[in-house]
């Protein structure tokens, strides 16, 4: 009897849950809620609607990868699916080394990285060749995210602070250890600064972001860096996991300093240092930005690119601290169906309207000149 | 609610004394059913051996090449390096960070959570008692990385004055000193995050044991005019001591495996940072390390590196549960 | 054993105890023990003493208890109380965007809850019959053991281990179900201990009762031992699904998140709480943030559902001597 009646309430339980599974919507479109959002890329994709409509292709994409890129391809992922109501593209930013590992392993359609494939081996993997082994033909590097990485700060009474790239090496190095230290001091004229500790995050977990940070220093000023720049962080301080762990670290941490995306330092209003890298201060803005990427040269083989960016740029007004991410993808697909969905969905992404609308969430939009190759080795892709 | 944890009461229980299986149907064994019954019962048995055997050979098969390649003393090092042709690393740190939090966790779990326990089964007015134990049991369901964030985002903030206090004034004692370590990510909030994580898990086990003190004894020990903690004393706590062993064992298990809230919280150290003794230092545990890495374990060396940790990680678990094991075990000869 | 139980019957068996404070001055035991052999005064003092410690051990691990619950209540429970948080996905929601819902997460935790419930509790329960009813000698000790074992293994091995199967050496995709493989690892051993406990609890003399009228063990543990003991297996069953639900660590390995519905365990990724909680935590927005406390307030409600389920199934009917 007692059974019975417990037989019926679990089966009443596993009704129920399986009502709760059947039904659900993924479509948020009529929720309005974007409308107040204050991001303008959401409700700029109509235009491209009737041109996007047609290749659309359907089906689920997943990719992984860097986290820097996390705001910009969300954007896209979002206006894309508006355009193409049959697709489904999953972005999961567990970092650029676990993307092109899983990119290799065949777990994912396209990988997402903040630096090319590696054509030299590195503890016996040659990134590029397992690629290609996988993909069954060459692995292209297509780049197409570009956004500064902002050194953030929170100094009480200081909200305007210049580096050199020698003072910032020697920061994050640990040999500038106060605030108020003469080399800091010298080209801060005019700024109280406190004689406090400077409190230096690093990333704990391997980064996109580290490596491209530890290039800049280690091209800006070899002689104060001298670590070979990599994913590990090789300077001082102590480490959070994320952007988010050293942003929201340094914004509890008077005397805090980190680097991490813009986007970070912005949504919790940090201090931005200006960068001095010869040519006087530059701040972070879209404008310096642009300069800066619009100066890269496209680089690489045929369809599989590369973008050069100088860091030790001396250009006035040019933020030289940039970070690229590539979309990584096999350039013959074994798959038909996610190949038509991939072409389709990196079209979006590279399209002038979707590189323009990621100007307001802390990205630079690619050069017209790079976008031009990066959209003709899409159009290769097969 | 013990069930959570995963031990038994009757394990701790002295109850009544362990009886061996009925084995009076000799003629039952040779039918048919009972054969199947019998031998699937005994292959879900052996299926459980074949699983732990498995993920110990695993373990021990990817950690062994990188070991093999590892140019440190691997259990004397504090380098770090899984990757080039010349990996160093050794888990020094990773064994202080990890046995020194899951210590602190435990120095204040056990006692407050035996406390409440006793509060609970000997103390509280019976309107509280339910409610209290209730809240208890949820609070051990609920899951690690909600402790993380409000460790996190919450607690940390306000726990930040009392550590500065803590550093000023007693910052000459070496465990206290002062580090470069900012805020909250210190071994010391870390401990204390994982007291408050493990404590409903210590409560909900000794309560389970003390309840189970046979009434016998308790009035007993009254009726010899015993006040009520001389009753405590003499009755519930002895009776309770190999409960609340084991229940302190599953929580030091669980203190040390903890994996998202210790990652979300804690603040790593950068390579050659100088030793410190301090509690107020960062650090990173065995899983927060594998977990803050798992993602970029892109070559076999490396993934080795961190596995050979999770090895040791796995076999210190091991020596927790072996230790709750003989615990019992002996309390069980003795109950006879 | 149901903790509402012992909860309940607790505090009224020392209800004796209750006039103890007044006794001391007349009736002196005759042969005190020795650890009572105190002045009556200093017995008394002790006795409030310890009193006032058990209450402020209660009051003080209260503190931070509630407020865990306070926290995540008090900034969670808006975006719960809007309907789409019931009805809608996060698709084509970004971190700086408001709306979308949670049926997606929770409906990948429930699938993968439930499947892990599905392959663990065959498993752990005939390891447990096995413990209780047959084992003797060498390899019930080693298997007894081995729960052991497997009762400690940090969750991150038991993803790591998942994952060097599942995708290194099979190349399988990472989809739902090796998910649930890994959660299975964390789940037979709560499953195996709680059954075990209930075995125990029925009386050998039902055992005896149904051997003596003929009937063959197997029969005898199907038809009288498991549904004597099931209502207290269940229980077990529940609280052991609660554990695996909130699990994070074998997720950040094998559990690739994704902001659509998707139910399908073999192809494709599977949202859950617990990773929702974890991506929008990245984010320092005020959507996401939202979002993390409210996935992680909905996390808890589900909890506290398989509690209250397991509750109302031991009260259907409790093991008895």
């Amino acid at each position: 009897m007692k059974i019975q009646r417990l037989g019926q309430l679990a089966s009443v339980a596993l009704v129920g849950s399986l009502a709760l599974a059947a039904c659900g919507s993924d479509n948020n479109n009529a929720s309005g809620g974007g409308a107040s959002s204050g991001s303008g890329g959401s409700s700029s994709s109509s235009g491209a609607g009737g041109s996007g409509a047609a290749e659309c292709g359907s089906g689920t994409l997943n990719a992984e990868g860097s986290s820097a890129q996390k705001n910009a391809i969300e954007e896209a992922i979002s206006t894309f699916q508006d355009e193409c109501s049959g697709a489904t593209v999953n972005y999961n930013p567990t970092g650029s080394g676990a993307g092109i590992k899983q990119f290799i392993a065949g777990q994912v359609d396209f990988a997402g990285s903040d630096s090319a494939l590696k054509t030299v081996e590195k503890d016996g993997v040659v990134e590029a060749d397992a690629a290609a082994k996988y993909c069954g033909s060459p692995a292209w590097n297509l780049p197409m995210v570009t956004g500064p990485i902002a050194i953030a700060f929170n100094v009480k009474g200081v909200d305007r602070l210049v580096l050199t790239p020698q003072v910032a090496a020697g920061i994050f190095s640990g040999k500038v250890t106060t605030w108020n230290d003469p080399s800091i001091a010298k080209i801060n004229s005019g700024v109280s600064l406190p004689a406090e500790p400077i409190k230096v995050f690093f990333r704990s977990d391997e980064s996109g972001t580290t490596e491209n940070f530890t290039k800049y220093l280690k091209a800006a000023a070899p002689s104060a860096w001298t670590a070979e720049p990599g994913k590990k962080w090789t300077g001082k301080g102590e480490g959070k996991p994320k952007s988010d762990g050293v942003a929201g670290a340094v914004k509890s941490t008077e005397g805090g300093i980190t680097y991490a995306e813009w986007s970070y330092a912005k949504d919790n209003s940090l201090g931005i240092a200006q960068i001095d890298n010869g040519a006087g201060p530059v701040e972070l803005t879209g404008e310096a930005v642009g300069k800066a990427v619009s100066a890269a040269k496209a680089d690489g083989q045929g369809h599989d690119l590369r973008l050069k960016l100088d860091y030790a740029t001396k250009e006035a007004g040019a933020y030289p601290i940039l970070l690229v991410t590539y979309e990584i993808v096999c350039s013959k697909s074994k798959d038909a169906g996610k190949a038509a969905l991939t072409k389709a969905f990196l079209k979006h992404f590279a399209s002038a309207e979707t590189q323009k609308s990621l100007e307001d969430i802390g990205y630079a939009p690619l050069p017209d000149e790079v976008r031009t190759k990066v959209d003709a080795a899409i159009a290769a892709l097969s | 609610m013990a069930t959570v944890t995963g031990v038994s009461v009757a394990d701790e229980v002295p109850g009544p004394p362990e009886r061996s299986p009925l084995s009076a149907d000799g003629a039952g064994t040779r039918r048919l059913g009972d054969r199947l019954f019998g031998g699937a019962a005994q292959g879900a048995g052996i299926l459980v051996i074949a699983l732990v055997t498995l993920v110990g050979l695993f373990l021990l098969w990817q950690a062994v090449p990188a070991l093999a390649r590892n140019e440190a003393g691997f259990l004397t090092s504090r380098e770090w390096t899984v990757s080039g042709d010349h990996p160093r690393f050794g888990i020094v740190e990773l064994l202080w960070t990890t046995v020194v939090s899951s210590l602190i966790a435990m120095a204040i779990a056990v006692p407050v959570g035996v406390a409440v326990a006793l509060f609970i089964t000997q103390y509280a007015p019976r309107w509280l008692a339910k409610p209290a134990a209730n809240l208890v049991d949820l609070l051990a369901a609920v899951p690690s990385i909600i402790y993380g964030l409000w460790g996190l985002r919450t607690f940390g903030p306000k726990y930040e004055p009392v550590q500065t206090f803590l550093q000023d004034k007693l910052g000459a004692f070496p465990l206290l000193s002062k580090t470069s370590v900012s805020g909250s990510g210190t071994v010391m909030f870390i401990g204390i995050v994982l007291a408050i994580m493990v404590l409903p898990i210590v409560t909900a086990l000794s309560r389970e044991v003390f309840a189970q003190t046979p009434v016998a004894h308790k009035e007993g020990a009254l009726a010899l005019g015993a006040t009520r903690w001389e009753m405590i004393r003499t009755a519930v706590l002895p009776f309770g001591r190999p409960g609340v062993i084991s229940a302190s064992m599953l929580a030091l298990g669980r203190a040390l495996g903890e994996t998202i809230a210790v990652t979300i919280i804690v603040s790593t150290l950068a390579d050659q940072t100088v030793w410190s003794w301090s509690l107020f230092n960062g650090g990173e545990t065995f899983a927060s390390r594998i977990a803050n890495n798992a993602q970029e374990f892109d070559s076999p060396q490396k993934a080795g590196a961190f596995i050979a940790a999770g090895l040791v990680l796995f076999i210190l678990t091991f020596i927790v549960n072996a230790v709750a094991r003989i615990v019992i075990e002996r309390r069980k000869a003795f109950s006879e | 054993m149901s903790a509402a139980d012992t909860a309940a019957r607790a505090p009224s068996a020392p209800s004796g105890g209750q006039s103890s404070s007044g006794r001391p001055a007349g009736g002196r035991p005759a042969e005190p023990p020795p650890a009572l052999g105190h002045p009556a005064r200093v017995r008394e003092a002790r006795d409030l003493l310890a009193s006032v410690v058990m209450w402020a051990a209660f009051a003080l691990a209260l503190i931070p208890l509630v407020w865990i619950l306070w926290t995540v209540v008090s900034k969670g429970y808006h975006l719960l109380s809007e309907g789409q948080w019931w009805t809608n996905s996060q698709k084509g929601i970004t971190s700086r965007r408001e709306g979308g819902g949670a049926v997606h997460a929770i409906q990948g935790t429930l699938v993968q809850g439930l499947t892990t419930a599905l392959i663990s509790v065959p498993i752990g329960v005939m390891t447990a019959i096995y413990l209780v009813e047959y084992g003797r000698g060498r390899l019930a000790k080693a298997v007894s053991f081995m729960v052991d074992i497997l009762t400690g293994i940090p969750s991150i091995v038991a993803g790591l281990f998942v994952y060097a199967v599942w995708v290194t050496t099979f190349h399988f995709q990472r989809v739902g179900f090796a998910v649930c493989l890994s959660l299975v690892l964390l789940m037979i051993p709560v499953i195996v201990r709680s059954t075990e406990e209930m075995l125990k609890l029925v009386p050998n003399e039902l055992r005896e009762a149904s051997y003596a009228l003929g009937v063959p063990k197997w029969k005898t543990i199907f038809k009288i031992v498991l549904p004597t003991a099931f209502s207290g297996i269940v229980t077990g069953i529940l609280l052991g699904l609660a554990r695996v639900m909130g699990e994070t660590a074998p997720l950040l390995i094998l559990g690739p998140y994704s902001k659509s519905i998707a139910t399908d365990l073999f192809s494709g990724y599977m949202a859950t709480l617990p990773t929702m909680i974890n991506q929008d935590r990245t984010e320092s927005l005020q959507p996401a943030v939202d979002r993390v406390w409210a996935a992680a307030l909905t996390l808890i409600l589900l909890v506290l559902l398989l509690n209250v389920a397991g509750r109302l199934v031991a009260r259907f009917g409790s093991v008895k001597k």
